[in-house]
């Protein structure tokens, strides 16, 4: 049995404060939506901070080996995306390659890594990957499905984690 | 962040590091690896043209404790001198 909440009191020696605590829920499997709380966890673990994401139903796919480089921006009802089409045409075939064709461009013409680049650099500064154990089971993905050195956990779990965080923030 | 008395020309930096054309998290998280490399008191030199850097880097410097001795703002690009502090 781990404990995945534990998190070291500040030490009165040297009278340093704790450190901080981001945890977060990525929620949402597309290609856009898989940035941000990579960059945040990336951010607060480059603060100095502890970082731990939940990856829960469609935000797995962020987690899973054969789906993480293949993640897609939607032509349907984005309004606000990389192509803007009436959903009438988002629906077309072609429409979500393009708009996510779009969305690679403009992360790689502002020289921003992909969404892999930023698994191996929160992973490097040491951010937590918890895998939702319900949606695993909901959606027939198996531990091997993952990338490595995830945490396999349910919500009592991240609930634990995130009771001792300072910034809690569901993406 | 502590604004040191020293002037910031007293200062020579131990490395230095560039972040041009690199938008946030970038310099945030290269800064970071940059001053791992430093011991406690030494000084990284860092140029930014990010303009939220301006506010990132001072902030980063804050939950870190470390020091920035210098946030020069010079227009298209940003200038910052940043002492590495002992908690990180």
């Amino acid at each position: 049995m781990t404990n995945v909440g534990h998190r070291p009191a500040a030490d009165p020696a040297t009278e340093e404060p704790r450190r901080r605590r981001l945890a977060l829920v990525a929620s949402k499997g597309t290609l856009d939506q898989a940035y941000p709380p990579l960059i945040l966890a990336s951010t607060a673990v480059s603060l100095g901070w502890e970082a731990g994401i939940f990856f829960t139903f469609y935000g797995l796919d962020i987690l899973h080996q054969d789906r993480f480089r293949k993640l897609k921006v939607a032509s349907l009802a984005n309004p606000a995306g990389p192509i803007r089409l009436p959903n009438l045409l988002g629906a077309v075939p072609g429409a979500t390659a393009a708009a996510t064709k779009v969305m690679k461009k403009w992360m790689n013409d502002a020289r921003m890594p992909e969404v892999s680049e930023f698994i191996d650099m929160s992973r490097q500064l040491g951010v937590r990957f918890f895998a939702c154990s319900t949606t695993m089971g909901v959606m027939g993905i198996a531990e091997s499905d993952l990338i490595e050195g995830c945490d396999i956990a349910g919500a009592a779990a991240f609930l634990d984690y995130a009771a001792e965080a300072d910034v809690q923030l569901f993406v | 962040m502590t604004q040191s008395p020293t002037a910031p020309t007293e200062i020579t930096p131990s490395d230095s590091l560039d972040c041009s054309g690199l938008l946030c998290p970038l310099p945030v998280y290269k800064t970071a690896l940059a001053l791992g490399k430093l011991e406690p008191g030494q000084v990284l030199e860092l140029v930014t043209t990010d303009p939220g850097a301006l506010e990132d880097i001072p902030a980063m410097a804050r939950q870190r404790g470390d020091t920035v001795h210098a946030a020069e703002d010079r227009g298209t690009s940003q200038r910052f001198l940043i002492e590495k502090g002992t908690r990180t």
